[in-house]
């Protein structure tokens, strides 16, 4: 083998041992690479028992609901299948929104309500003129986050 | 073809070639960037989220694909230079990096400056996507530390060339973060599976700047590299020979 051949094979299999690592660290640590645990999850009882954690999915439209006078609020959270309930006293972001992702850090409480003490907004990846939203809000039925399109089967469970 | 690129690879010949093609990428470049600035912030329609405040992306897309870019450049011709001794490639390399460092800051920057009234954050540390290109940054800054700690220039060319190629893992990373793993971050749009999930309006003007900072990089990139190839060769008789020319001859 000519040196620059050899040159050539020693960078390559140090790629692909590299690579080869790399897999395997991240599918090691593929739960604490995850930013939010989604509310399906939730409520089968995978979440971190002793430490806060983060939350996210969509906010139920026509559930947000304000205390007069305070800055407490609840709203519930989606992933489309099931629903959480979500209790915070704070601002929220500008672009926290009914049916917009929404991303919140805090704990559960004993009773399935999610307690959170950080609320952020995540935005999706459309961008669109306001008058082609709402020519397609005119035409299309939002269905992605209400209410009545939940599965029932999703209970909170502590176990 | 491969006479044309060893002559290219000459770094006399590519010393006087170098000022003509970066021009050649410079007026394009910032004809487009003209445009896309313009339109971006004049023409293109406000999102129906988040109102003027989405025109951030006219900067901050350009460079976060450009922070990723610049590394690959920079690992890939470190690997040229290791398995083919070609002097221009650690050149290239070597000019790569501060480019792509500010880039990468220019991303980040921006990016914190649209989170904290979008998101409701400047950062967060748990982030797959900001975390990666956080690290993408330290990469830049160990990469340029490395080189400029070993005086033998051979010998800083091979080791950054090993670094720059393990750090390539970084970038892939950065570029999947938010499709393997949840983020803050939102998914791709330009290259969603569906098509561009955005407003023609507004993808043109992004489109024309994303082309326009990568032909204002090239051009940056080869007057980079020509100091650069200046300061290797400084020993070399075709320097010597070329300053002691008289003025019309360099």
């Amino acid at each position: 083998m000519k040196p620059r051949q050899q040159r050539m094979l020693a960078v390559g299999l140090v790629a692909v041992g590299l690579a080869i690592a790399a897999t395997f660290t991240l599918r090691a640590f593929k739960d604490n690479m995850m930013f939010f645990v989604e509310i399906s999850d939730v409520m089968a009882g995978n979440y971190p028992k002793e430490r806060n954690f983060r939350i996210g999915g969509l906010v139920v439209a026509g559930t947000i609901e304000r205390e007069e006078g305070s800055m407490d609020m609840s709203f519930m959270v989606t992933d489309t299948r099931c629903a959480l309930p979500v209790t915070y006293s704070g601002v929220v972001p500008d672009l926290f929104r009914e049916g917009q992702g929404v991303v919140a850090h805090g704990r559960m409480d004993g009773g399935g309500t999610f307690v959170a003490d950080k609320i952020m907004a995540k935005h999706d990846e459309e961008y669109m003129a306001p008058e082609v939203a709402e020519s397609i809000a005119k035409h299309v039925e939002d269905q992605t986050a209400s209410v009545q399109h939940l599965s029932t089967e999703c209970s909170p469970s502590d176990s | 073809m491969w006479k044309w690129f060893h002559q290219l690879a000459s770094p006399p010949h590519f010393y006087r070639i170098a000022p003509t093609f970066s021009l050649v990428l410079l007026l394009p470049g910032l004809a487009l960037i003209a445009y896309g600035v313009y339109a971006g912030l004049f023409l293109a329609p406000m999102d129906y989220q988040q109102g003027d405040a989405f025109r951030i992306i006219y900067i901050h897309v350009p460079s976060a694909y450009l922070s990723l870019m610049a590394y690959m450049i920079m690992a890939v011709a470190g690997g040229i230079g290791l398995i083919w001794r070609m002097k221009l490639a650690h050149a290239v390399a070597a000019s790569a990096a501060p480019l792509g460092a500010w880039f990468t800051f220019l991303a980040l920057a921006t990016g914190s400056i649209w989170g904290r009234p979008m998101w409701g954050t400047w950062w967060e540390w748990a982030d797959p996507r900001m975390m990666s290109e956080l690290i993408l940054l330290f990469f830049y800054f160990g990469y340029m530390a490395l080189r400029g700690a070993i005086d033998d220039t051979a010998k800083a060319d091979k080791a950054s060339a090993v670094l720059a190629l393990v750090g390539v893992i970084n970038v892939i990373i950065v570029h999947y973060s938010v499709t393997w793993w949840s983020s803050l971050h939102q998914g791709q749009t330009i290259m969603a599976k569906e098509g561009p999930a955005m407003d023609p309006g507004m993808l043109y003007p992004l489109l024309a700047n994303i082309f326009g900072f990568t032909l204002l990089f090239g051009s940056l990139i080869l007057r980079r590299t020509r100091t650069e190839v200046l300061f290797r060769e400084r020993r070399t008789r075709w320097v010597k020979e070329m300053i002691l020319a008289p003025e019309g001859q360099r």
